[in-house]
């Protein structure tokens, strides 16, 4: 039995809005699982029918051996950090951590030594005086997040806690979570919709569209295997390439060159999708790439062009290599490494 | 050079504005320092009298009424009782009914806040024989809570408090919720909190709302104990020199109130973070 057991989650808010659709999965103690999905998937649903925060329509949620579907947000031992914060504006931070043991009739001394451990290990320890308001938004992030950790729940619930931080402070929250998750081993949820930190924070990914789980997998495994064309094009930066072929008797036909001996069965329309960082330059290669736009991040140059009808195809190659624009490149796909897509579903079929 | 002349211009309308409101008062209170018979020759005074002493004095021992059952130190605690009472019951229960219907699942909530609205159509004067009725029904006619209880229901309070309540975010009561924070912990210890300067606020405002009572009072209560400042300021017999004196005195304690509680008493009218 798992630690935390969703089966045939569903939930359909009063307004008629189906959020969320019999999503089963499970999640092992001490696991970081990252639900990751475009705005209005049913993410943050999905989270907070965990904390207890929705109601669930339809299927059941046992966390540790316990149905919780009826059990009290107060009574799931379950904590949350908020897109918001939502710190208590009142409360100074000391009181902002101790809140929670406060409530669950804990002794004074125990919550002192609690709240001065946290704020120790966030780093807030000189702030524990001061109300929220005079506090920044990363000083404000890591009280939040203490105000979670020091209760020592059985899950830790995070709905897109990095999103109001600038990019420099989000990356090395990013870590800092990572880091903190594996020192207190605390089972983690964590909802976002930047892939990146889906990709940098995860253990298990679960990629949600349309109140549905795409594909549960770990950050590589779905990476390498993406079993839809929608978790292909979500997954990965930057975007995976899809070009429109046909699929008949092994050989695939499109944008002017042909792959024989395609691993699948199907027959019919389809999508080939190849990542950018999946081809490199040849002689004679397969692609022929009009060059329209080059980035160049130091590192990497993302190249960007025309191959017959398809505008904005992306190749991506070392920094090192100079390639100018209006130039002629042409690609060979590294090691078989595409992917073949049904287009009337989406549905991966090599 | 217009902002420096716009600003002097208000300021000279306030001034005047305050002139406007301060002069009656003070004619009244220097011509409560003087000899009755000066006020009657001469009409009202503007400059201070040497009476002072002598007019205060006489009036905070007055006893008053058909039965002289009444001073009027006893009516400035009838008053300061009435006042007190009527500000914190209204107080704790608008705070509780806008709670109720800012966050119980009460359906038509924004209905029954508006019939609760609608109660400020119809003030105690027009419904005052049933409110009668029903006060003596329950056999409180002639008691504190007699005078207390009509009025201390106050749908402009309930309306200040659920418009505040319905800016505090959501999340901050889903993350009380997982703190194991109960219907009544959230209350306590975050409504309450975070409303203080507005408490404060229409904690004033109806204090002076119940002392200013003048014909529920007179109605409600047929014994002269229960006589109130206001009451008395018609009812007292005596020279026109205490009068004087009484009126000024009435004006104390609401002013009091205001000037110890005016810090909270602005912020909460004009509610910033
Ligand atoms: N209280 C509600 N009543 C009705 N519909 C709702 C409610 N809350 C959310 N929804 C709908 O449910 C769907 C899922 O919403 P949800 O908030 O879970 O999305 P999300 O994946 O968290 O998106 P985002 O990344 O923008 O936060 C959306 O279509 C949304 O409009
Ligand atoms: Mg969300």
């Amino acid at each position: 039995m798992s630690f935390l057991e969703l089966n045939k989650v569903t939930k359909i808010y009063p307004n008629g809005t189906k959020a969320v659709h019999e999503t089963s999965m499970n999640v092992e103690n001490g696991e970081f699982m990252v639900f990751v999905g475009p705005s209005g998937c049913g993410k943050s649903t999905l989270l907070r029918m965990i904390a207890g925060l929705e109601d669930i329509t339809e299927g059941y949620i046992n966390l540790d051996g316990i149905l919780i579907n009826k059990v009290d947000p107060s009574d799931r031992d379950v904590a949350m950090v908020f897109q918001n914060y939502a710190l208590y504006p009142h409360m100074n931070v000391y009181n902002n951590l101790a809140y929670g043991l406060k409530n669950r009739g804990i002794s004074k001394e125990d919550i002192e030594k609690k709240v001065n451990e946290a704020a120790k290990l966030l780093q807030i320890s000189e702030y524990l005086q001061r109300k929220p308001s005079m506090l920044s938004g990363g000083q404000r992030q890591r009280v939040a997040m203490g105000r979670a950790i020091v209760r020592s729940p059985k899950i830790f619930l995070f709905d897109e806690p990095l999103s109001n931080l600038d990019a420099k402070l989000r990356i090395q929250m990013r870590l800092e979570i990572k880091k903190l998750q594996q020192k207190v081993g605390v089972t983690s949820i964590f909802v976002t919709h930047d892939q990146v930190e889906a990709m940098t924070l995860a253990d298990r990914l679960a990629v949600i569209n349309n109140g549905l789980i795409e594909q549960l997998g770990t950050p590589i495994e779905i990476y390498n295997n993406p079993k839809s064309m929608f978790v292909a094009g979500f997954i990965g930066s930057p975007q995976m390439n899809f070009l429109e072929g046909e699929l008949k008797n092994k050989t695939l036909t499109s944008e002017g060159f042909e792959i024989n001996n395609v691993t699948s069965d199907f027959n019919g329309p389809v999508i080939l999708g190849i990542r950018p960082e999946h081809m490199s330059q040849t002689d004679k290669g397969l692609i022929n790439l009009s060059v329209d736009l080059v980035e160049q991040l130091g590192s990497d140059n993302l190249i960007y062009g025309e191959i017959k009808n398809k505008k904005d195809f992306c190749f991506r190659c070392p920094g090192s290599q100079i390639i100018k624009k209006g130039s002629k490149l042409s690609l060979n796909i590294n090691d078989n490494n595409y992917y073949v897509f049904d287009k009337s579903n989406g549905n991966r079929v090599n | 050079m217009i902002r420096y002349f716009s600003s002097n211009f208000s300021h000279l309308i306030l001034l005047i504005g305050i002139f406007i409101m301060i002069i009656p008062v003070w004619l009244i209170f220097a011509s409560s320092t003087h000899t009755a018979s000066i006020i009657n020759t001469q009409g009202l005074q503007f400059f201070l009298g040497d009476k002072f002493l002598e007019n205060y004095t006489k009036v905070l021992l007055y006893e008053g009424g058909f039965f002289k059952e009444i001073t009027a130190l006893k009516m400035f605690l009838n008053s300061f009782l009435m006042a007190t009472g009527v500000a914190f019951l209204s107080v704790i229960s608008s705070l509780m009914t806008a709670y109720v219907l800012v966050y119980f699942r009460v359906k038509y909530a924004t209905l029954l806040f508006w019939i609760i609205f609608i109660t400020i159509l119809v003030p105690l004067e027009l419904r005052i024989f049933p409110t009668y009725s029903v006060m003596s029904t329950l056999n409180l006619v002639n008691s504190y809570w007699g005078l207390i209880i009509p009025i201390s229901a106050s749908a402009i309070a309930t309306l200040f408090f659920r418009q505040f309540y319905k800016t505090i975010p959501d999340e901050l009561l889903e993350s009380a919720k997982l703190d194991g924070a109960n219907t009544w912990r959230f209350f306590i210890d975050f409504l309450v909190p975070l409303s203080k300067t507005m408490i404060v606020a229409m904690f004033i405002f109806m204090f002076v709302f119940g002392y200013n009572q003048y014909l529920w009072p007179i109605l409600v209560t047929s014994s002269e104990q229960y006589w109130t400042v206001v009451m008395g300021l018609k009812m007292m017999s005596g020279s026109i020199v205490n009068k004087f004196a009484f009126v000024i005195m009435s004006m104390i304690p609401p002013v009091l109130i205001i000037i110890v509680l005016q810090k909270y008493f602005i912020k909460g009218i004009f509610q910033d973070k």
